[in-house]
């Protein structure tokens, strides 16, 4: 082996160690890396009441209720379970039943879910207003709205 | 050659090597061939530049969510392909300058890692001007965002290091090693957004199975990212003329100060190697 060819091995060897030790690391810290919870995720964790966690899902179509004051309550789902969450404040431009969202904020102890913060969650798709309108009318819509797959 | 001289020994290596590559890597070579580039780099991209902006600003319809907003992602999207671009191109170099010990190689890193950095601030800021309006906030802590922080403070945590050392030469390779392992973070950016639920969005455009971007808003994009490239490109030319300039002053004044002083100068550590090799031949 020439100097070059040991040196392009020590550099390959101490990179695929490096990669492995850094996947671990990032599959170890999964659970802290994820950026939410699906209703899902929390039925499964059990967790106490108090603890803060960002909820993430789609608004369930109907279920969003505007009270006085700013107040609103909407539920979040995914494909398998749903989570009522209450909140009191200014959403983002973006909120509307069917949307993605993610509501950060305590479970209390009945299940239900209070959000002090909402954010509006954006999708891949890219598109005009008409092709958009078009693709609803003919019914080949694969966007948010109606999807249930987040 | 200089390239012959910076890996004395092993001659016959060199010479099994594609010339064409060794003749673009000679530093006096390049300096004589990027002066006859440039002007028309620089040409073309503005070009480029021009046509994109006009499209992405003036022709490109709104979207169906984001409304006017989607256009800052005419400039976010190629800032942050270029910032990720610009890092694997400073691996590359620095695999380079660690196992061939080219000393351009090492050049070209270090006038892209300012570069990087500038695309990557690009990035953050666009993406935050555009997350306030659309998400309901300037910043959160998801994979996505936190880990382009990353690549900025890499590129910031680099520029430092090679300004760190006196010796180019140790300069150059003790960044090399700082470069190559912070190259996992490459992935991880791209990836972010698939092996974790992100505040993020998905990648549009790079995907499996292709495009979610409709063609009147990619073909903007695509233009506007060929702008990005060569300007990058014209940018990255110019700074590394700057750099082989530098080196030159630099042993220039050495070998001045070697001649007023010859016992002084013994004790200057020098690598003499990487030092004539990017003089060149005169």
């Amino acid at each position: 082996m020439t100097r070059k060819q040991r040196r392009l091995t020590l550099i390959g060897a101490a990179g695929l160690v490096l990669a492995l030790a850094a996947g671990l690391v990032l599959f170890a810290l999964n659970d802290q890396i994820v950026f939410f919870y699906s209703p899902t995720d929390v039925a499964g964790k059990d967790l106490t009441a108090g603890t803060r966690i960002r909820l993430g899902g789609l608004v369930e179509e109907g279920s969003l209720e505007k009270g006085d004051g700013g107040a609103v309550s909407f539920a979040i789902i995914d494909a398998q379970n749903r989570l009522a969450v209450r909140y009191v404040g200014i959403l983002p431009d973006l909120f509307r039943e069917g949307q993605g969202v993610i509501a950060e904020g305590t479970l209390d102890g009945e299940g239900n879910f209070k959000a002090d913060n909402v954010l509006a969650k954006h999708d891949e798709t890219y598109m005009p207003r008409e092709v958009a309108d078009v693709l609803k009318e003919q019914g080949v819509w694969q966007g948010e709205e109606g999807s249930t797959t987040q | 050659m200089p390239t012959t001289k910076a890996t004395a020994g092993t001659a016959g290596e060199s010479a099994a090597k594609p010339t064409i590559i060794g003749q673009l890597a000679n530093p006096t070579r390049f300096l004589s061939l990027t002066e006859a580039v440039l002007p028309w780099l620089i040409s073309l991209a503005a070009a480029c530049l021009a046509v994109g902006v006009y499209l992405a600003f003036f022709v490109a319809p709104a979207d169906y969510q984001q409304g006017d907003s989607v256009r800052i992602m005419f400039i976010h999207v190629p800032a942050a392909w270029l910032a990720m671009f610009c890092y694997s191109l400073m691996a590359v170099a620095a695999l380079g300058t660690l196992v061939w010990r080219h000393p351009l190689a090492d050049v070209a890193a270090k006038a892209a890692a300012p570069l990087g950095a500038a695309f990557t601030l690009l990035a953050l800021f666009t993406g935050s001007v555009w997350g306030k309006p659309m998400w309901g906030t300037w910043w959160v802590w998801d994979a996505r965002l936190t880990s382009v922080l990353v690549l900025f403070i890499m590129y910031l945590g680099l520029i430092a290091l090679w300004r760190s050392f006196d010796d180019p030469g140790r300069a150059g390779r003790v960044a090399a090693i700082l470069t190559l392992v912070g190259f996992i973070n490459i992935p991880i950016i791209k990836f972010s957004v698939d092996w974790w639920n992100t505040l993020h969005q998905p990648a549009s455009v790079v995907r499996l199975d292709g495009p979610t971007i409709h063609p009147t808003m990619l073909w903007p994009l695509l233009i506007m990212a060929v702008g990005f490239t060569l300007s990058f490109m014209a940018l990255h030319f110019g700074a590394m003329r700057a750099e082989i300039f530098r080196r030159r002053v630099r042993t220039a004044q050495i070998m001045i100060a070697q001649q007023r002083a010859p016992a002084a100068a013994s004790a200057s550590a020098v690598t003499p190697v990487a030092e004539s090799a990017v003089s060149g031949p005169r």
